[in-house]
């Protein structure tokens, strides 16, 4: 699974993206973000507030129970700010 | 038609180019955004636009055909930046063009509303203080909201 971080989520996890295998059971966003916030502090504190954050899933915005497939590409970011 | 770039962009040739020799438009509304420095001590240095490749132009199709969709258009484009900006330069540029000038008003204005809210960029702004990411308004929300469908 490819992830990708922008804006301040980018910053605080100190990294744009990564490629992963989350444990089997990671079905969704909601679950991911959950196993990604133990992976460390950084993780943790940036991740704290899902309601800070939005995810997309190949390039769609998807909520956070969207069913999740091997290979996608999920990123993680705040709420957009273009325009 | 939708284009993100890092260079700026020539209002009236973006104008004429989409527009030329298309004789059923009888109205052009043009929407541009510019970078403001808020003023005052606080008055930010630059801007810096991030956005998602792929998803960027993938969003602003979509936002572009639903408008399409909504409104009997002629022509309609955006063009969007990214990068480091300085105030006062050009950020965004909305044109939509149509028989009447209701259809191009509504379209133009559906249009910068729901960019704001779903195509994946981000503002940083540079201050005397340092760089802070531009929160999300929540009147954005709500005036991309209007355009929702009962």
């Amino acid at each position: 699974m490819r992830l990708l971080y922008f804006a301040w989520l980018k910053t605080k996890i100190g990294k744009t993206e990564e490629t992963l295998d989350p444990p089997a059971g990671i079905t969704t966003p909601a679950a991911l973000v959950d196993w990604l916030k133990t992976r460390g502090p950084a993780f943790a504190d940036a991740l704290k507030d899902r309601r800070t954050l939005r995810v997309a899933v190949n390039r769609h915005h998807v909520g956070w129970d969207f069913a999740l497939k091997p290979g996608d590409e999920v990123a993680l970011f705040p709420p957009v700010t273009g325009g | 038609m939708i284009r993100v770039q890092r260079e700026d962009f020539d209002v009236g040739f973006e104008i004429e180019n989409l527009t030329r020799g298309k004789t059923t438009i009888g109205g052009i509304v043009t929407f541009v955004g510019t970078v403001r420095d808020g003023g005052g001590a606080d008055a930010i240095k630059s801007m810096t636009l991030e956005h998602y490749p792929g998803m960027t132009e993938d969003e602003l199709t979509a936002i572009e055909a639903e408008a399409n969709k909504r409104w009997k258009l002629d022509a309609s484009l955006i063009v969007h930046r990214h990068g480091k900006l300085l105030p006062g330069e050009r950020i965004v540029l909305v044109v939509t063009a149509a028989s009447h000038r209701a259809a191009a008003f509504a379209a133009n204005e559906f249009l910068v509303d729901w960019l704001k809210t779903k195509a994946p960029f981000w503002k940083q702004e540079e201050t005397p203080q340092g760089a802070r990411w531009v929160e999300a308004q929540d009147s954005d929300d709500l005036a991309a909201k209007r355009w929702a469908k009962g």
